[in-house]
């Protein structure tokens, strides 16, 4: 196991203000020489870092990255990019280079009736109010998307609940635009339960309005053939709280890349993941949290378990804590297990800091294997092979199972982890 | 009663260097009920007689046998000589990330018993069992050996032990690394599982410290994979006195 931590302990942050300008009891200010109104992120690239997972040549700051709505603005993908580098394009089946002119999967609601399901057009002017498509993937699926469905969890409404069963039912590229709307002071949790096969391009955002409380779960639950890049971007308005966990099993390629902004103070985003890969599966996540206003906090973990020849998982974390965002809490761990030989786990961690006013901010990232010395200490105490397997996979992901308030689907996933062991075991 | 035998065991590992013989024709008959001492300096094989009861795949046997009342243990595999009876307290106790000392004791004595304790008498047991052995209940929630002291690691082997009533425990070095009062703890349980259970014990040790607490009837020294010399609690005595030194010199 290999493990870096980064931790600015509270107390060290806080001391004294500054007695020489451009200087504070932690030392060289480094604002004053990177100021630049035009771009608050200028010079973050020199400081922008990661480590692990062989990275080359560190990005420029991720704040940097173009945004845009219309495809033709960013280029044509090479699998160069920093962004696409493990992503086999190949196994994308188009989508980000075809007309997405497929059938969307089919969406149905359903819950205990206090969220609202609608159907606004593709022109709709609620179509971007927390989502600017940040690849070219997310940019096709705006292009083709023909319509938005919209799911409003009313002022006020507590307990809401929403499961949206998303049904893949045609191999033809497609492209699907959902929005979340959680109103003021409600609280909801929504799951977006994909199911069947699809080849897909989907844009889901997540308008979280001051103190809303919005739980949402991803779970890719797709037939083996599925191809899917959801790009999930959400706002974070002042005192919300915003909890997203995505579960990841099925599919042959599936990329996830999950977003938070703050955009109000004393808020806070939970980001959770749960994956586990099989022989030949790519499950790709990659999730940004912005820090761009004071006083919020945040933590990301991603856990997933590989087994089989060429399961491959990736996981990027940025985290960015802008100049403004004096006051943040952050952390953000992903912990990979590893159960046989021939699979492959990359897991980058990326942290930029850009004021040193915070309370804390750290990462780690972890892959261990399932060795040989822990099977022998269970299989010592009576214990077989297949269960001495399953009690360490199922212990290690059951962390983040934990975080789904929904006990049903808690067990639908237990069962599912169940069903993915037995698999290796065949 | 129950006899563990092992008859001119020869025991090799693999090597960069090549295969190397480890054990080179140990014998060796203990009964339930009986505690046999184990002891010799470092190298001499004494981990590897341990290990290899237990079944760890990097220990070859290239010839001899171990049986249990008859049963060939070297035709089983570890987890079904875990089931036959047998205990091995490691000296090294590994980490198991995501399983709770809880899950994996239930887990485990349901594997050995090949029925699940009731509930009710399970959790009173581990109770028990943990507070005579001075281990702090929330250890129960914690993962197995995640983050315990070496002492504490100890302390939850013998706390296995007590709870597997085992025929046969091979304590490998269980003394190392253990201040007095741990020392203390650890060797009562040990005495315990022997008095309720009439465990058969095998304690390989390199220092003599623990046999004040834990007193065995036989006592063999290890000499570079052989059993050099054999006798009473008395050789343990001399040995305390004199140390290896004496085996050593003969062999140069």
């Amino acid at each position: 196991m290999s493990e870096t931590t980064t931790h600015i302990p509270a107390e060290k942050a806080r001391i004294g203000a500054p007695s020489i300008p451009g200087f504070t009891e932690e030392g060289e200010d480094l604002s004053p020489i990177n100021d630049n109104d035009s771009s608050p992120l200028a010079g973050a690239s020199t400081k922008a870092h990661s480590h692990g997972g062989g990275v080359g040549v560190p990005d420029s700051s991720r704040a940097g990255r173009l945004t845009s709505t219309n495809v033709d603005d960013f280029a044509k993908l090479t699998g160069r990019e920093e962004d696409w580098r493990f992503t086999p394009l190949k196994r994308l089946k188009g989508l980000h280079s075809d007309d997405l002119t497929g059938a969307a999967p089919k969406i149905e609601l359903a819950g205990n009736g206090i969220a609202k399901l609608s159907v606004v057009p593709a022109g709709d002017a609620l179509n971007g109010v927390a989502h600017t498509p940040d690849d070219r993937v997310s940019a096709n699926a705006w292009k083709f998307a023909s319509e938005t469905h919209v799911v409003t969890i009313p002022k006020n409404a507590e307990g809401a609940n929403a499961t949206l069963r998303i049904t893949g039912e045609s191999p033809a590229a497609a492209a699907q635009h959902l929005i979340v709307v959680a109103e003021e002071n409600s609280e909801a949790t929504v799951v977006l339960d994909h199911v069947g096969s699809a080849v897909l391009a989907q844009n889901v955002e997540f308008d979280v309005q001051a103190n809303a409380r919005l739980t949402v779960i991803s779970l890719q639950a797709w037939e083996d053939d599925a191809v899917h890049a959801s790009s999930q971007q959400a706002l974070v308005a002042a005192g919300a709280s915003f909890k997203h966990i995505v579960v990841s099993f099925g599919g042959d390629l599936v990329r996830v890349n999950p977003s938070a902004r703050f955009t109000g103070e004393r808020a806070e985003i939970e980001l959770y993941g749960l994956y586990f890969a099989d022989a030949g599966q790519h499950l790709e996540h990659r999730l940004f949290v912005d820090h761009a206003v004071a006083n919020c906090k945040s933590n990301v973990l991603y856990k997933g378990a590989l087994q089989g020849k060429d399961a491959h998982t990736v996981w990027v974390g940025d985290v960015l804590i802008q100049k403004a965002a004096v006051g943040t809490d952050s952390y953000e761990a992903n912990r990979n297990l590893v159960l046989t030989d021939g699979a492959r786990a990359d897991s980058v961690p990326n942290l930029e800091i850009e004021t040193g006013l915070i309370d804390g901010a750290g990462h780690a990232s972890t892959t261990g294997r399932f060795d040989d010395e822990h099977l022998f200490y269970l299989m010592a105490r009576g214990i077989d092979e297949k269960t001495a397997r399953r009690l360490v996979v199922r212990g290690f992901l059951n962390e983040i199972v934990q975080q789904i308030g929904d006990e049903a689907l808690q067990e639908r996933l237990t069962d599912t982890i169940e069903e993915e062991l037995a698999a290796t075991e065949n | 009663m129950s006899t563990l035998e092992i008859k001119d065991l020869h025991v090799s590992i693999d090597t960069e260097q090549g295969e190397k013989e480890i054990l080179k024709g140990v014998t060796l008959t203990i009964k339930t009920g009986e505690t046999h001492a184990i002891m010799g300096p470092n190298g001499s094989g004494k981990s590897t007689l341990a290990s290899t009861i237990a079944g760890h795949p990097r220990y070859n046997v290239t010839s001899g046998s171990i049986t249990l009342d008859g049963e060939d243990v070297l035709e089983m595999s570890v987890d079904e000589r875990a089931k036959a009876g047998l205990f091995l307290a490691m000296q090294y106790p590994v980490e198991v990330p995501g399983v709770t000392m809880t899950n994996f004791l239930r887990t485990a004595k349901t594997a050995i018993d090949g029925e699940a304790p009731k509930l009710r008498t399970w959790t009173k047991d581990v109770k028990e069992a943990m507070s005579k052995l001075k281990i702090d209940a929330d250890f129960a929630g914690r993962n197995v050996n995640e983050g315990f002291s070496g002492g504490e690691k100890k302390r939850v082997e013998i706390l296995q032990l007590e709870l597997f009533k085992p025929k046969f425990a091979v304590l490998d070095e269980t003394d190392s690394g253990l201040d007095v009062d741990a020392l203390k703890v650890v060797s009562e349980g040990v005495n315990r599982a022997q008095d309720e259970n009439e465990m058969g014990t095998l304690l390989i040790t390199h220092y003599t410290r623990i046999l004040r607490y834990i007193k065995p009837e036989f006592v063999h020294v290890f000499v570079d994979g052989r059993v050099a010399e054999q006798g009473g609690p008395e050789l343990a005595d001399r040995l305390e006195e004199e140390g290896y030194d004496r085996y050593l010199n003969v062999k140069a």
